[in-house]
């Protein structure tokens, strides 16, 4: 199919409407109404269900009951919205219900700012939410990435039954693009008769439901849980190598927007002889660890540039994946600024340099 | 022998957890005896709340889900608007509703969702060990107004059928009692009902019981029962506050 010129949050009303989803629930905010815009209409041309809720935590409910009636849903937040959802994220994975959360973060803390952020790294990661629970992250960095990570996200959340959060930035969610939304191939969904609450017609009811009175059966589905991600933690990290086959001597880590702005920056650079490359984790959660793990044994690699719109979360994880073998440095901008490509340049610049003292 | 009066089949075999006197049971059992008269228990879906009535899904023998605290008719908004085949109600108390969950019960009323909600207005919090309601009584002692509710510092009791019937969209909002076995018909009555006007695809339903805690009242059963009529029913009239045909 010829590609469409989309705002990258129309896109992600299309792409979840291309992979099979008939149920969206949410509250307008900054940056992303326009999702809950375009599925009002595009919803009801499919025969599919949109309802705006009273709040972002009603609309996560609304998310847990659909869920729960065994049809594929999702709803879309920013930041301080998200914070809202954390009680019905925490209910989702302790009830195992498949749905798909994106989070269009924007600066904070509070109410902060409207404009392009990354500093929900932690409150994704870690889990907003009460319990041992997680979820699959996924942060695409175009338009493309983010339809078709929106087409397999329904899938990996039925597959482990639990949520998958899509992250992306308020620039990802207003910029326009290029997709084609054949480029990934929407999936069935599995049969759900077996969890449910479809109406217990010719089987025994159904239960969702995330109590559990009796301690030793809360900590074995608690280990249940602790299966299922680490079984996500060997099938599932995706991430992309940039300029990395040439035995880089600094190796960048970025995500998401930021991520396109070192691949310009290291470009820059790399016209000069500099031997930089990028390592551009997709699944926040899963973290690519062993692979920056893998990276920092390498006698060639001499440190580790971290490049993130926050004060240095994921830069937790790197220096967790690389054990700090390597110098691990860091350089952010915060609050609603992008990093530009000169300020990018400078940094990876002076970090080369360091590397060759 | 005949059998004249056994247990309704829309109820698992559990023995309930409820105290004495306490009228959770007799509320359970009306609504399971409206499934099984409508037929309707292969495509009942019921939202438990959190409180004492949290484990209604153990007594039931439908689907179910167990909702966070307050959040059920949003919870039940989801799966009706998905599923409107299946017939979907939520069963949940006065901290549940009246309190923590008020902003997802008033807009559930006013979108007319198509789902019935039945409201335990027992006039304290029970689970969590007879604290105060939204719903408590003017000058009522609980273990959060052990000098008798405050008027002044904790407003009036909340009166939840009065202000959802003040909404303009249609719905049938009712409020009975279960302190008699005459109240308890009336009761099943306008349970069955709010069934039938959700079976009718008509209009939201809200049907309020008002119940007794005999355990945190402090109350015998049978002295609970004249408590309720002496204290809550001139507070709590009952009636039908608002059907779909008015207007």
């Amino acid at each position: 199919m010829a590609k469409l010129l989309m705002k990258g949050a129309e896109a992600i009303g299309e792409a979840a409407i291309r992979a099979g989803c008939t149920a969206y629930f949410a509250y307008p905010i900054t940056p992303q109404s326009e999702v809950a815009e375009y599925l009002s209409k595009r919803l009801a041309e499919v025969g599919g269900t949109f309802v705006q809720a009273e709040s972002e935590v009603a609309a996560a409910q609304m998310v847990y009951g659909a869920a729960g009636a065994g049809v594929r849903v999702f709803t879309t937040s920013s930041s301080p919205g998200v914070s809202l959802m954390a009680e019905t994220m925490s209910y989702m994975a302790g009830s195992e219900l498949p749905a798909v959360f994106v989070n269009i973060m924007r600066a904070g803390p509070g109410l902060g700012g409207i404009l392009p952020c990354q500093s929900d790294y932690n409150q994704a990661t870690r889990g907003a939410g009460h319990g041992d629970y997680s979820f699959m992250i996924i942060a695409p960095s175009t338009v493309q990435e983010l339809a078709d990570w929106m087409i397999r996200a329904f899938p990996l959340s039925e597959k482990y039954r639990n949520p998958v959060m899509i992250v992306g930035d308020g620039l990802i969610a207003q910029m326009m693009e290029p997709v084609d939304f054949d480029a990934v191939k929407a999936e069935e969904m599995p049969d759900v008769e077996g969890w449910a609450t479809t109406g217990a017609k010719n089987r025994p009811r159904n239960l969702i439901n995330s109590l559990f009175l009796d301690p030793l059966k809360l900590e074995e589905f608690n280990h249940h849980l602790k299966e299922k991600y680490e079984r996500m933690a060997r099938e599932e990290v995706r991430y992309e190598n940039y300029m990395m086959d040439d035995e880089p001597e600094l190796v960048c880590v970025a995500y998401g927007t930021t991520a396109r702005i070192v691949k310009t920056a290291i470009d820059v650079l790399r016209a000069e002889g500099l031997k930089i490359g990028l390592i551009r984790p997709i699944t926040l959660l899963p973290f690519p660890k062993d692979i920056l793990r893998a990276e920092s044994e390498k006698p060639h690699v001499k440190g580790f540039a971290v490049v993130e719109m926050s004060n240095g979360q994921m830069l937790d994880d790197v220096k967790w994946a690389t054990l700090e073998r390597k110098p691990v440095s860091f350089f952010s901008r915060n609050g609603g600024i992008v990093p530009n490509p000169e300020e990018t340049v400078e940094f990876l610049r002076k970090e080369y340099e360091r590397t060759q003292k | 022998m005949k059998t004249i009066f056994t247990r309704p089949d829309s109820m698992t075999e559990k023995v309930t957890h409820y105290c004495p006197g306490c009228t959770h049971g007799v509320a359970h059992r009306m609504v399971a005896e409206i499934i099984d008269e409508f037929g309707i228990k292969d495509r009942t879906l019921g939202f438990a709340p959190v409180g004492c009535s949290v484990l209604i899904y153990e007594y039931m023998d439908t689907d179910y889900q167990q909702a966070a605290h307050g959040r059920a008719p949003a919870c039940a908004t989801g799966a009706k608007r998905v599923r409107p085949e299946l017939i979907v109600y939520t069963y949940q108390g006065d901290g549940d509703l009246a309190s923590i969950g008020t902003a997802e019960i008033i807009h559930a009323a006013n979108r007319g969702e198509k789902f019935t909600v039945v409201f335990i207005n027992n006039a304290i919090y029970g689970m969590t060990g007879g604290q105060m309601a939204p719903t408590t009584m003017p000058g009522q002692r609980t273990t959060t107004s052990p000098m008798g509710r405050d008027v002044l510092s904790a407003g009036h009791p909340i009166r939840m059928s009065e202000m959802l019937s003040t909404l303009r969209t249609p719905a049938y909002v009712v409020r009975a009692s279960l302190h008699t076995p005459y109240n308890i018909i009336q009761s099943k009555k306008a349970l069955r009902q709010a069934f039938q006007y959700q079976m009718d695809n008509r209009c939201f339903s809200f049907v309020e019981l008002l119940s007794t805690c005999p355990t945190n009242w402090g109350i015998t059963p049978v002295g609970s029962n004249k408590w309720l009529e002496e204290n809550m029913l001139p507070y709590y009239p009952l009636g039908v506050f608002k059907t779909p045909d008015d207007e």
